[in-house]
């Protein structure tokens, strides 16, 4: 059983797609809703984009147990931090506390996060604080094991000074190419738009994504897929 | 997960030393005894007005069925409660203690728990003992602010779902979920439901098996039905019951006094100490 990947023990772990976009009045950030133990999905419609403050939400990717820990810890410690300032924190001052915790505890913690926001200060930023540890400020950030098939396309694609409406279809169509070629990414797109208004989440279902390559509509019935115009069934 | 800490020592928490050594000795071939598992089917799901556990009562030891109708429904707190799948004792350990930890709070503030509470203080202890407490838990409740439903995992990570399947039989009962949930079922056939994904995992799943045990809790009221449906009756039981042959026949009965047979000396000095 274990051999076949079907270990049900297995630590539950985030195959995952995460994205991080800014444009010209904030940021948006995206994720598939696949989590996976082993072979098994475990949740087909999870949220990896978490809350962190009104203003500032992270994308997890990784250890499902570990992602979730740091993230609570930085809610709570924000949440303090708001407090104390009187004003809301800044995304820079949440994405320090994400960092100083996934250092600190790197012989524990198995989590890559994207933390995206806005501020009156610094507007909409967007950092990647991959596995030890370290922080870096960019323009757009993708994470997951689906990221890989995606550098190439956001060297393409993303450009400097995008409209709200662009960047998100920027990060729909990313999530769902990702979807198609990544295994352990799935289910449907999750999106959050963060700016000077506030948050708008959104969301698309995985049988209305755009098709790629050799894909097929959806069908209700196999016998449907036999008799469809589309590419050829795949013979085994 | 865990990488060894070479670099740094160790400060404080739990010490996993023992942990990495048995690691080391299962993998040097060493036989390590096996725990009372609850080779499991638990589920849970969101009704119209409240939130319904089931679960099978088969608990296995190794390929033994070491008991063919425990309960794997713990109490939590009166609005909720909690399945457990994994080794036995520590599903019981830790709801037990969390339990208590909730009853605490509640003195303390006088007020009814939270789900969020429980699910909060459950997915810390295991999260610190970095999976080594195996407790695969589907939490439900309603409180103040509605129905709940969440999955546990022996990591400490954890989901929130309108229909939730753990241990062993998760995949035939998910599959009966799949195929019939939709939101807004009514009380009956959300009980329905639940006991026909946890027969699937009953008859499906090696690991589950015996009766099934349902909970429904709404607003203000739990129902604790155990053994809520018996697929597997002992099919013959003699009317008459069991007896035994007469014990052995006593035929002679002496005693002999062995003092009388030894002769006691009496020489040489006490023993000192």
């Amino acid at each position: 059983m274990a051999d076949q990947g079907m270990d049900l023990n297995a630590p539950h772990s985030m195959g995952t797609t995460i994205i991080g976009v800014t444009y010209n009045g904030g940021v948006v950030l995206g994720a598939d809703s696949r989590t996976s133990t082993g072979m098994y999905v475990a949740n087909r419609a999870s949220d990896k984009i978490t809350q962190l403050t009104d203003n500032v939400y992270v994308c997890r990717s990784g250890s499902a147990a570990d992602s979730q820990v740091v993230s609570d810890y930085v809610r709570y410690f924000l949440h303090q931090h708001t407090i104390q300032l009187g004003q809301p924190a800044t995304v820079k001052v949440a994405a320090n506390l994400v960092r100083l915790l996934s250092y600190n505890n790197k012989s524990m913690l198995e989590t890559g996060l994207i933390v995206g926001g806005w501020d009156k200060y610094e507007g909409g930023k967007i950092y990647g604080i991959p596995l030890g540890g370290t922080i870096i400020e960019q323009p757009f950030a993708i994470g997951g094991s689906g990221s890989s098939y995606l550098y190439g396309f956001f060297d393409q694609a993303w450009k400097e000074g995008m409209t709200k409406d662009e960047a998100e279809q920027l990060v729909v169509k990313a999530v769902s190419l990702a979807i198609a070629r990544d295994g352990a990414s799935g289910g449907v797109v999750r999106t959050v738009i963060i700016n000077s208004e506030g948050v708008k989440r959104n969301f698309y279902q995985g049988d209305a994504l755009p098709l790629w390559h050799e894909e097929l509509e959806p069908q209700n019935s196999l016998l449907d897929v036999l008799n469809s115009s589309g590419p050829e069934p795949m013979a085994t | 997960m865990s990488k060894a800490a070479v670099d740094v020592p160790m400060k404080g928490g739990f010490s996993f030393d023992l942990c990495r050594r048995n690691e080391m000795l299962v993998k040097k071939g060493l036989q390590s005894p096996s725990f009372l598992k609850t080779g499991t089917t638990i589920v849970g799901l969101i009704f119209q007005d409240g939130v319904i556990l089931g679960a099978d009562t088969r608990a296995t030891e190794g390929p033994i069925v070491a008991d063919k109708n425990c309960e794997k429904i713990h109490f939590m707190a009166p609005n909720i409660y909690c399945c457990g799948a994994g080794t036995a004792a520590d599903t019981e350990a830790v709801t037990d203690m969390v339990s208590s930890q909730l009853q605490l709070h509640r003195y303390h503030t006088d007020r009814e728990s939270r789900v969020v509470t429980a699910l909060t203080l459950l997915k810390s202890h295991l999260f610190s003992y970095q999976g080594h407490v195996s407790a695969a838990l589907v939490l439900g409740g309603v409180d103040v602010t509605g129905p709940h439903l969440h999955t546990i995992y022996p990591h400490g990570s954890t989901d929130t779902l309108p229909f939730a399947t753990m241990g062993s039989g998760s995949l035939a009962a998910m599959s009966v979920f799949e195929s019939k949930y939709r939101e807004g079922l009514t009380r009956d056939e959300g009980v329905k439901l639940v006991t026909e994904a946890i027969c699937s995992g009953i008859f499906n799943d090696l690991g589950s098996g015996s009766n099934v045990d349902v909970c429904v809790i709404t607003k203000g009221q739990t129902e604790y039905l155990r053994n809520h449906q018996l697929p597997n009756p002992r099919t013959y039981i003699n009317e008459r019951g069991y007896s035994f042959p007469k014990k052995t026949e006593v035929l002679l009965t002496r005693i002999t006094p062995l003092k009388q047979m030894v002769e006691v000396t009496e020489a040489g000095d006490a023993m000192e100490e």
